[in-house]
């Protein structure tokens, strides 16, 4: 499956994060607020160039538009 | 250092994510024994409290919510530094039970510190509502540190953590704290590297933790590793090499390795301790609320809403109560000036102390109400969604939706607003949002506007300020843009933000953040207001025997000096002199005026009587936009000089609120003569 940015997932979409682009620092960031590798994130808001509101377990983040188009994901399986 | 107590004080640090309810577990740790301080060389607000326990001072330092212990935020930097660099005896690491896998995430890295710790788990209540079993002895098996559950709110466990952490620096932790084990490669080249380095011996930095940090990239831990490397060793090379190395083993970023290590880590631990009856959703209610609160359509008319209701209920509660602490002072002022013989000594109590004191004190309700509001938005979680909402906005000015978050707490003081810029993340951002903080309009400035509209627009005070607020954010918009164009062309730095649950607000967590912010109103009345009113007194009874408070007076004569200055904006000397001395503090600016047109009659005595004979409704106007807009008081430049760590950007605040002040004024009179408004 093709990995694309978490910024073209609309909302109500689920997806699997499978890379964080865009260097160490947003690496770590995201990562120790919950969005890493291998979670399943849930879109909760995605409005036109506003930040997005995604949905990780049981934390909610709002993610820059930027940002989001470093964070790769893929559909989830099953 | 402090003075050594007979047996060594204790020393406990809190660490815990934002929002996992570690300020409720400081305040019932604490409780009233707190202190606000400032950590060294930064404004960030240092809280620490001291409790004695069977004869020993224990200190409880309270540490900012962070996520990892990276060198992302100034936040992360100030917690990591004072938990390697101080002699912290035990870490009450604060958990969210309803939240364990990310919370553990930091936790993770505490353990690699080597410092004795206590889980507190907290907010356990909720997670057995969402159907959650935590398995605590297990738990503390696996993780090697002690556990204890804890519903803060309700003051549960809270006790119980103390005593562990006190027991565990007594005898120096029968437990030994086990680091999360990474991947095997990256253990085995882990050794080989603390193989290498032998620190220098005394010194008791986690080696460890400095290692895998430096592994990830981080640059200040590698710093601290070349200052203690033993000759013959380069860290930076060996570290390059060995990050090399691993990269190409995995064919992944090591930093990615390693927070999938954790995880894994952490994963496997939950497995083990959690067992999870039915999925339920803790964010039911949440997502419910934020379907509405966040709508794209509904979302910014009802923070607009909310921001006017905030204005209105501070104007109408606080108001029920400035009335009778009105006639208090009134009759208080009647009552001694009876009692008192005329003279210098009855006039400079009445005239000069009560007249100017008092005159400030009765706003006190208003405070209170304004400092319970923003106290709640901030406790409940609204601030994030507000911030969430600005952020579109916001890019406008080349910020992000974060920095809306100090702006809005300016609207309660600017000191605080500024030392709030401490979670942004780049020095530019928190360079411009220090400089249009100021204009958002702080409590201090809402005597002036509670005076003026009572004279000039009685019936519609809450409209008059709430435009008064607006206008503060629009000038703020127009001066980020200008400054950003000016000073930082660059792009938007990372916007990332944590949205937490909706929560009510504790009691006892709202009464300590009130009391902590109109106590310091208070004390500015005993002292900095106190001072200005019996300075002004004095100014306005010299030379003896003209008529007090006239312009013959020594401060009728600094006024006429001061007079051509103001007049093209139609004002009055006296106007003048109040705003002169409103630079020490807004509050002045009433105290001032209470004392050089109200004789200490009360306001609505001589002072709104008199007001009403020397401005119109225009003047009036102009003359709050000016203490809306220029330099917001002495603390706040003292801030901003702290927290910039530079004069220039300092005197760039100063001189341009000054003028951007006198230039809004000066074309608000001249239009609004020229449409015919009095």
């Amino acid at each position: 499956m093709a990995a694309r940015p978490l910024s073209m997932v609309a909302a109500g979409e689920e997806a699997v994060v499978v890379e964080i682009r865009g260097g160490r620092g947003l690496q770590e960031r995201l990562s120790s607020m919950g969005l890493a590798q291998g979670k399943r994130v849930r879109v909760i808001k995605s409005i036109g160039c506003g930040p997005m509101l995604v949905a990780i377990d049981n934390v909610r983040l709002a993610v820059g538009r930027g940002q989001s188009h470093h964070v790769m994901v893929e559909p989830c399986v099953g | 250092m402090a003075v050594k107590q007979q047996e060594k004080e204790i020393v406990i640090a809190l660490a815990g994510n934002p929002n996992s309810g570690k300020t409720t577990v400081f305040n019932e740790l604490t409780g009233s024994h707190q202190h606000v301080g400032n950590w060294p060389g930064v404004t960030v607000e240092r809280k620490e409290g001291v409790v004695r326990r069977d004869g020993r001072s224990i200190r409880v330092v309270d540490l900012p919510g962070i996520y990892s212990l990276s060198a992302y935020s100034q936040e992360e930097v100030i917690a990591r530094d004072f938990l390697i660099d101080n002699q912290v005896d035990v870490i009450v690491n604060v958990v969210d039970a309803g939240n364990l896998e990310r919370n553990l995430y930091l936790t993770t890295q505490l353990l690699e510190l080597g410092i004795p710790m206590v889980v507190a788990l907290n907010m356990v209540d909720m997670a057995e509502r969402l159907g959650q079993k935590v398995d605590v002895e297990r738990f503390a098996d696996l993780l090697g540190v002690e556990v204890v559950p804890a519903q803060a709110t309700k003051g549960d466990g809270v006790a119980e953590v103390l005593e562990r952490a006190v027991s565990l620096a007594r005898t120096g932790g029968p437990m030994a704290p086990r680091s999360a084990r990474h991947n095997p490669e990256i253990e085995s080249e882990l050794a080989k590297l603390e193989g290498r380095i032998r620190l220098s011996p005394g010194s008791d930095l986690p080696l460890r933790w400095l290692l895998v940090k430096a592994l990830e990239g981080d640059q200040s831990a590698l710093a601290r590793l070349e200052d203690c490397a033993p000759d013959g060793f380069e860290p930076t090379q060996a570290i390059e090499i060995t990050r090399r190395h691993l990269e190409e083993i995995f064919g992944d970023d090591i930093e990615a390795v390693i927070a999938d290590g954790r995880y894994g880590f952490i994963g496997g631990l939950l497995r083990e301790v959690v067992t999870q009856a039915a999925t339920v959703n803790r964010f039911s209610l949440t997502d419910n609320i934020d379907t509405i609160l966040l709508n794209r359509a509904l979302g910014i008319p009802i923070f607009l809403f909310l921001m006017w209701l905030t204005f209105k209920l501070t104007f109408d509660v606080g108001g029920l109560f400035v009335g009778l602490m009105d006639s208090g002072v009134t009759a208080f002022g009647a009552w001694v000036d009876s009692v008192l013989p005329d003279g210098p000594l009855g006039s400079l109590v009445v005239d000069g102390i009560i007249a100017g004191v008092g005159g400030v004190v009765i706003f006190l309700p208003n405070i209170a109400v304004m400092f319970t509001i923003i106290s709640f938005l901030e406790d409940s979680g609204y601030m994030a969604r507000a911030a969430f909402l600005m952020d579109r906005s916001m890019h406008m000015l080349g910020l992000h939706g974060k920095s809306f978050i100090p702006m809005l707490m300016g609207f309660g003081c600017n000191v605080p607003a500024i030392m709030a810029t401490r979670t942004l993340e780049t020095r530019e951002d928190r360079i411009l949002t220090i400089l249009i903080s100021p204009l958002m309009s702080c409590t201090a400035r809402l005597p002036i506007y509670i005076l003026f509209t009572g004279v000039f627009f009685p019936g519609h005070g809450a409209w008059v300020i709430f435009s008064l607020y607006a206008l503060g954010v629009v000038l703020a918009v127009a001066s980020g843009k200008l400054f950003r164009k000016a000073f930082f062309p660059k792009s938007v730095s990372p916007f990332v933000m944590e949205l937490p649950p909706y929560r009510m607000p504790t009691f006892k967590g709202t009464v300590i953040h009130v009391w902590e912010r109109t106590s310091l109103f208070l004390s500015k009345a005993g002292t900095v207001i106190l001072a200005a009113s019996v300075v002004i007194w004095a100014l306005g009874s010299v030379p003896w025997g003209v008529e007090f408070g006239s312009g013959d007076s020594l401060v009728g004569q600094l006024g006429r000096v001061m007079e051509p200055i103001v007049e093209p904006l139609g004002m009055d000397w006296r106007a003048a002199v109040a705003l002169f001395f409103g630079l020490a503090a807004k509050e002045i600016v009433v105290s001032t005026m209470g004392v050089l047109y109200g004789s200490g009659q009360g306001a609505e005595g001589g002072l709104h009587k008199a007001l009403g004979l020397a401005f119109t409704p225009l003047t009036g106007c102009v003359f709050m936009i000016v203490s809306l807009i220029y330099v917001p008081c002495i603390a706040t430049v003292a801030a901003i000089r702290r927290e910039t760590n530079s004069w220039k950007w300092t005197l760039l605040s100063v001189g341009y609120s000054i003028a951007l002040a006198y230039t809004v004024a000066f074309v608000v009179y001249r239009v609004g003569m020229l449409v015919g408004f009095r």
